[in-house]
């Protein structure tokens, strides 16, 4: 594992190098990569340029890092501030981004680390559909709660579990408002042959926390999180606050004028957790939320009336 | 032989039995160790298992084992606050009481925590709170208190038990065996009651009941910041650590009426824990249960009127029959009313009336734990659109339900052991002051 540990500090290195390049003249985090020596696979991915543009790259040139240090994956990417942008106005509840997500970190059944709410401010409005990955907080309350800090924050914003360390008191889930962890009650069924690390937080861990990662094993190699590239209407992107610049797969955007423009807004901003991830209000909308309904089973449509029918037996 | 000595020595008598179990003790013996092995059965389950045994799920995280542990760490006041103020104010009636109530306080913070282990995903882990233990989180607060209140409850039961070790050991009119006789020698730690002893003692003992006051509320308080730190309806509320600690002491002090009740009969100390016993400490619970019912009253109408919606909706699952309605009531008014009748009308005050109401007390202070941990679990702020039933509400299983009825007998046996080392009634102190005529007694 050590012996790889250069090749990944070089690589930063040279995303950092490409970055100043890029300011100066058209470079690009390709011109970087391809830099690092590894044979090429035949298999391309998505990756994202400095200057915000997607390119394609092969899998063997992209892929340079070994398993980083836990001392390296509690630190982050430094310089980086990774962030989402949720287009709740392109959201018909398709939940592909549910099931790629649950697919690639090998879930339980039913265990859901994106969830998608059906979404009622109040009656006069008409309700909408809410995908809500972990917010990755800049002021986390779950990070604050855990007393043996099995769960971080790191400097690029993200916020990880150690599923070793993690002790299963669950205080991170009772303080975290916005209910983006989960719990492995029993054993996993599902048992990938990998090395566990927070970054990849697989394989699943019995008596632990798990929670939406961002995908941190995925962005060092500059490829997008799979909930990004498996929604077929690009909903969310993602990308680096710092740099600003955010993608979808389809399309690469400024950050900042995006925000600007489209007037987003973080969820709950009263609750002082400071969230990365940003929504896009749901105007002028691709489809009626009825649509959303379409391919659900009988369940969990049920499951989406009763909250409606529960709040107004309450009148609130 | 004067007065003194005779009724010294009619305890002595009474404790002397610690050798020979009642048929009685066998039997409930054997019962409780049936009940605490099926819960055993129920622990190997869960821990072969996981957590999926039990009720909890990713909403409602935490289940009854969350509310025992409140309950049973709520129950360890009877020692801390009773016995330590009593002690602190030099009140002379205490004597025969504050023993029980120091057991209580000791047997309950060694159970409660228990709970907190079985709540826990990884027990096996629990090391990690000392290798990377975070003082910035409450639980790292709650380990810490909790270990001192446990290491100073069981110092400030010690001390008082030497001077008791010290007679039983130089009776020589007790007919005891000579392993009981060693041990006796070894627990009085070479006390003769001389003067400086005596002096270092009774110092001792004042210094304990003084450090053992704050300890107590300090421990309650920052049970309920677990609750109060986080941002969720229901728990974040500033009079959360002071409604913690006089629901705490409410219920502690129930259960030491329960339990003088309990021994008065078992053991017929008619003549030591006398009606005046009930009626002082009914007094007490008196007070508590109105302290109680008006932080109750307090915390609820104030959330109520505010009428944000994310507390608007606990407060409507706990006001509506159809969720918690019944429980709520049961536990707000019941709960706090019977005992208030019970022990504030003098025609309805006897033994028997003060113990019921302290019945009722406990059990409705072990549901206000559970509708306080339960329903706003159940209440996220973003709607629980969960499909799987289980997932949206909580119901305890069968597992929760023996390891909670396993803890009950734990906390029976381990008083049985108890009694069978410790005079209930502190002998030494008892024959040495004459009993003094309090100026309230005439009036009860």
């Amino acid at each position: 594992m050590k012996n790889n540990l250069p090749s990944r500090r070089k690589f930063l290195k040279l995303g950092i190098a490409a970055g100043a390049t890029a300011l100066i003249g058209g470079g690009s985090v390709l011109s970087a990569i391809s830099k690092v020596n590894k044979p090429a696979s035949g298999d391309k991915v998505k990756m994202l340029s400095i200057d915000g543009k997607l390119m394609e790259v092969d899998r063997g040139h992209a892929l340079c890092c070994g398993v980083p240090t836990s001392q390296e994956v509690r630190k982050g990417i430094p310089g980086r501030h990774f962030v989402m942008v949720i287009d709740l106005s392109k959201c018909r509840n398709a939940r592909k981004c549910v099931s790629a997500c649950s697919k690639m970190h090998f879930l339980e059944p039913g265990q859901e680390w994106i969830k998608v709410f059906l979404m009622q401010d109040s009656e006069d409005t008409t309700p909408y559909w809410f995908p809500k990955p972990c917010f990755h907080c800049d002021a986390p309350a779950c990070v604050n709660v855990c007393p043996v800090g099995a769960t971080f924050k790191r400097e690029d914003g993200v916020v990880l579990i150690d599923n070793e360390r993690c002790i299963g008191c669950k205080f991170c889930m009772a303080a975290c408002p916005y209910s983006s962890r989960v719990f492995n009650w029993k054993k996993p069924e599902l048992k990938p042959e990998s090395n566990y690390s927070p970054e990849s937080s697989v394989p699943q861990k019995i008596g632990t926390v798990g929670k939406c990662d961002f995908c941190p094993d995925l962005f060092a190699s500059g490829t997008l999180p799979d909930c990004v590239t498996a929604c077929p209407n690009g909903v969310y992107y993602f990308g680096d606050k710092n740099e600003d610049v955010v993608t979808n797969g389809v399309e690469s955007l400024r950050f900042s004028e995006l925000v600007k423009n489209k007037a987003a807004y973080r969820y709950m901003e009263e609750l002082g957790t400071r969230p990365s991830v940003y929504y896009l209000p749901p105007v002028d909308r691709s489809f009626p939320y009825e649509r959303g309904f379409e391919e659900l089973p009988e369940e969990m449509k049920k499951a989406y009336k009763v909250k409606r029918a529960h709040l107004k037996k309450f009148k609130i | 032989m004067n007065q003194q000595e005779i009724a010294q020595q009619k305890l002595v008598e009474i404790f002397a039995h610690f050798g020979k179990p009642s048929k009685f003790s066998k039997g409930l013996f054997v019962f409780l160790i049936l009940i605490i092995l099926f819960a055993f059965y129920a622990f190997i389950l869960q821990i072969t298992r996981g957590q999926i045994v039990t009720g909890m799920r990713d909403y409602v995280i935490w289940g009854i084992y969350e509310v025992n542990f409140i309950f049973f760490i709520g129950i360890s006041y009877a020692g801390a606050m009773i016995s330590g103020i009593l002690h602190l104010l030099h009140v002379e009636w205490r004597k025969p009481i504050i023993r029980i109530a120091e057991m209580i306080t000791v047997i309950s913070v060694l159970i409660g925590p228990i709970y907190v282990l079985l709540s826990m995903g990884r027990m096996d882990r629990f090391l990690h709170i000392l290798e990377y233990g975070r003082i910035q989180s409450p639980i790292v607060w709650d380990v810490i208190a909790i270990i001192t209140y446990l290491a100073c409850s069981i110092l400030f039961l010690y001390l008082a038990l030497i001077r008791d070790y010290a007679l039983l050991r130089d009776n020589q009119e007790l007919k005891i065996p000579s392993f009981r006789k060693k041990i006796y020698r070894k627990l009085a730690v070479n006390y003769h009651e001389t003067p400086l002893q005596k002096k270092l003692l009774n110092r001792g003992l004042s210094v304990m009941s003084a450090i053992i006051i704050p300890l107590a509320v300090i421990v309650h308080s920052v049970l309920a910041w677990i609750f109060g730190m986080t941002i969720r309806p229901g728990w974040h509320s500033t009079i959360f650590a002071p409604y913690f600690v006089i629901a705490a002491v409410f219920s502690g002090t129930a259960v030491l009426i329960i339990a003088m009740w309990v021994f008065r009969k078992y053991y017929h100390l008619e003549e030591y824990i006398t009606e005046k016993h009930f009626k002082y400490i009914g007094l007490i619970l008196l007070v508590l249960a109105g302290l109680y019912g008006y932080f109750t009253f307090s915390e609820y109408l104030t959330v109520w009127y505010g009428s944000e919606t994310w507390e608007l909706e606990v407060i409507y699952k706990l006001f509506d029959f159809s969720d918690y309605g019944a429980w709520f009531y049961l536990a707000a008014f019941v709960g706090v009313l019977v005992p208030m009748l019970f022990t504030g009308i003098p025609f309805l005050r006897n033994i028997n009336t003060i113990t019921i109401g302290s019945v009722v007390a406990v059990i409705c202070m072990w549901i206000k734990r559970y509708l306080i941990i339960v329903p706003t679990l159940e209440t996220p702020l973003l709607p629980n659109q969960d499909y799987r039933p289980e997932y949206v509400h909580y119901h305890a299983t069968w597992v929760e339900w023996s390891l909670t009825a396993g803890g009950v007998a734990l906390f029976l046996l381990f008083f049985m052991l108890f009694i069978r080392f410790m005079p209930i009634i502190p002998v030494a102190d008892i024959s040495e002051v004459p009993e003094k005529k309090d100026f309230i007694s005439e009036k009860l």
